[in-house]
């Protein structure tokens, strides 16, 4: 395995079970992700893309096959070594937030670290700071519900960047967020693979999709293409 | 790792995060150990005051009383209670083989109209001996008592209560010298009692004393007691007293088997016993009307932190989403379920308290709180707190965290 390999990922199934219903979300799914790339994985709704999105963030196991992180096994760790890594290696962005109800976002981003053990003079200087990357420096004492969905994800991005991961995953981080919101979160991804982060998205926007370098798609539970990008994107706001 | 420092601080964000839902949590406590303290304290102080009163009419004394033995063989009772006579008493009290008898006190009484020129009650007459004062613990707060002299020369004077005085010629009035009249009948006032401070059944500061002989004859027309006190030498005689007047009366009534005594006598202790068990049945009651209270609050304390919990399933998958190991997640949930309980429990308390002091004032009974009652509505509802805080919540951390984030 070469080592700029960050993920790598082995004839990953996912069976779902409802009652005496089985349904293949994925079958058999290889690929690898190295160090510094930004992908974006495509796919129809029910093509089971977000699966395999909760399968690499370790929000999820997979039911056959097997999931290298960083040359770590991860269907062999604990429950509180796969909680460790969710909070140091992995920066999980959702598609509906999930940021802490009525609560201000700079509490919001201070959670992992506060999982992390880091002290809060140290956790709040480091939240002011990302706040203010993601350009919410006069919005870190407003609550979540008083944020727009482009600012509560932006919200979630410093959340997911408080701990410096390797990894940041992203879940349609613009499907629940207007066009001119959606580019300015394209300009913070686009800066922060520029920075060494590697990125992987879902999106199911062409256009949106052709920020990143390459593209997975997927259907029916399958990997069906795996190419890079031709015609870049680049985002033209300044973050 | 985060410290228990910080999760407490954590915990208290939430709660105030959400005042309804932890106002409701709390609320539930506060009601289901308030309500059981309260109602514990009711049951124990009405059963102090029934038990202090008795008490007060006298310590040493024994009640003999006419008809059959409340145990025993069921006896008819033809002709009523006609038992005892005055004669009965005064053999007690001359009788060599009685040592251990104080004073004698033959009663008769009955509930007769007593009126004066202006005002009139219903009241109990006593027909009364001088030894009455001294059996039944009465003092006289102005005047005289009956004494030997009326009761044999079957004058007619009366000794009042002081709620008599009261309902006949007004408050703190002057009574003594003065004459009422019962059952047409002019009686001269002499004297007035001290307040002994009951209500309600025998009453004694409701009531008119007069001679015995009196009332027998003209009052009420029989020559049989309704019943004789008996004021023992001592506390501790009070057994060997009971034997000797009953041993005493069976051989003065030619009764040669105790089963078939026309009479009964009862110590202070009887009546105590046989009146306490009859409120240990109310305290019963109270205690099984306060057992369900708890269960309902305890049901209620588990419903609510429940539904908090299961509520918050998503929250604990954001939270396990974020880095948070299962130990973090169940100390938070079980931090804010102690901090829930306690303030609740602590609320419960002052109000359980403080609801059975208001009732005590408002029926002027005794204030009795047991530490007990307040332990066991304490822990059983702390128990059931934190038990129903921590459970569902260490089953939403054990779910994978994508299983809990997608819970609806």
């Amino acid at each position: 395995m070469p080592s700029s390999a960050i993920i790598s990922v082995k004839n990953i199934s996912k069976i779902y079970r409802v009652t005496d219903v089985e349904t293949l979300a994925l079958k058999n799914v290889s690929f690898q992700v190295n160090r510094g790339e930004f992908i974006a994985i495509m796919g129809p709704s029910g093509s089971g893309k977000s699966t395999l999105m909760h399968i690499l963030g370790a929000l999820d196991i997979p039911s056959s096959g097997q999931y290298l992180l960083d040359g770590m096994d991860v269907s062999k760790l604990s429950d509180d070594q796969l909680a460790d890594i969710r909070n140091q290696k992995i920066g999980f962005i959702f598609q509906a937030f999930n940021l802490l109800p009525r609560t201000s976002a700079l509490k919001n981003v201070c959670l992992p670290m506060a999982y992390a053990g880091i002290s809060k003079a140290q956790r709040l200087s480091s939240a002011i700071e990302l706040l203010t990357r993601v350009g919410l420096s006069d919005r870190m004492y407003h609550t979540s519900n008083q944020l727009s969905g482009g600012q509560q994800q932006r919200v979630a991005i410093a959340r997911s960047l408080s701990l410096n991961p390797t990894i940041i995953l992203a879940d349609e981080p613009t499907g629940n967020i207007a066009t001119a919101q959606a580019e300015e979160i394209m300009a913070i991804f686009q800066k922060l693979n520029s920075e060494g982060h590697t990125v992987i998205m879902i999106t199911h926007e062409q256009d949106i999709a052709d920020h990143a370098r390459r593209i997975l798609f997927i259907r029916d539970g399958k990997l069906e293409s795996d190419h890079p990008v031709s015609k870049r994107r680049f985002s033209k706001l300044k973050v | 790792m985060m410290n228990l420092l910080e999760i407490i601080e954590e915990s208290f964000g939430t709660l105030t995060l959400n005042k309804t839902r932890t106002g409701l949590a709390i609320l539930g406590i506060v009601i289901g150990i308030g309500s059981v303290i309260a109602l514990m304290s009711l049951g124990q102080a009405s059963q102090k005051s029934i038990t202090e009163r008795i008490e007060s009419l006298g310590s040493n004394m024994l009640t003999i009383m006419p008809g059959s033995m409340t145990q025993g063989v069921v006896r008819g009772e033809a002709g009523g209670r006609t038992t005892l006579t005055l004669d009965d008493a005064k053999a007690i009290a001359s009788s060599d083989q009685i040592t251990t008898i104080k004073s004698v006190s033959p009663e008769v009484s009955s509930r007769r109209q007593v009126t004066t020129a202006s005002s009139n009650t219903n009241t109990t007459i006593q027909g009364v001996v001088p030894q009455y004062t001294s059996v039944h613990k009465v003092e006289i707060a102005s005047g005289n008592f009956v004494t030997q002299r009326d009761v044999d020369s079957m004058t007619k004077v009366a000794v009042l209560g002081p709620t008599t005085v009261t309902d006949l010629f007004g408050e703190n009035a002057e009574a003594v010298g003065k004459t009422i009249r019962i059952s047409g009948q002019v009686y001269t006032v002499i004297g007035v009692t001290a307040a002994k401070g009951g209500t309600g059944f025998n009453n004694a500061d409701d009531a008119v004393y007069v001679p015995i002989s009196t009332a027998q004859k003209l009052l009420l027309g029989q020559n049989y007691v309704n019943s004789i006190a008996l004021e023992a030498q001592s506390a501790d005689m009070m057994v060997e007293a009971q034997d000797q007047v009953g041993y005493f009366l069976l051989s003065r009534h030619k009764l040669s088997d105790p089963s078939q005594a026309d009479f009964s006598i009862m110590s202070q202790q009887d009546m105590i016993n046989t009146i306490s068990s009859a409120t240990q049945t109310f305290t019963t009651l109270l205690s099984g009307i306060a057992a369900i209270s708890l269960l309902v609050g305890g049901i209620g304390i588990m419903n609510i932190m429940l539904v908090t919990v299961t509520e918050r399933t998503r929250e604990i998958g954001l939270r396990k989403a974020l880095g948070a190991r299962k130990k973090t997640i169940v100390t938070q949930f079980l931090t804010e379920s102690v901090i829930l309980t306690f303030t609740g429990g602590v609320v419960g308390i002052v109000f359980g308290v403080a609801t059975s002091f208001v009732i005590s004032k408002v029926t002027s009974s005794g204030f009795v709180i047991s530490i007990s009652s307040i332990f066991l509505a304490f822990i059983v509802s702390a128990a059931i707190g934190i038990l129903f805080g921590w459970y569902p919540a260490k089953r939403a951390s054990d779910l994978e965290p994508i299983v809990a984030l997608r819970y609806e």
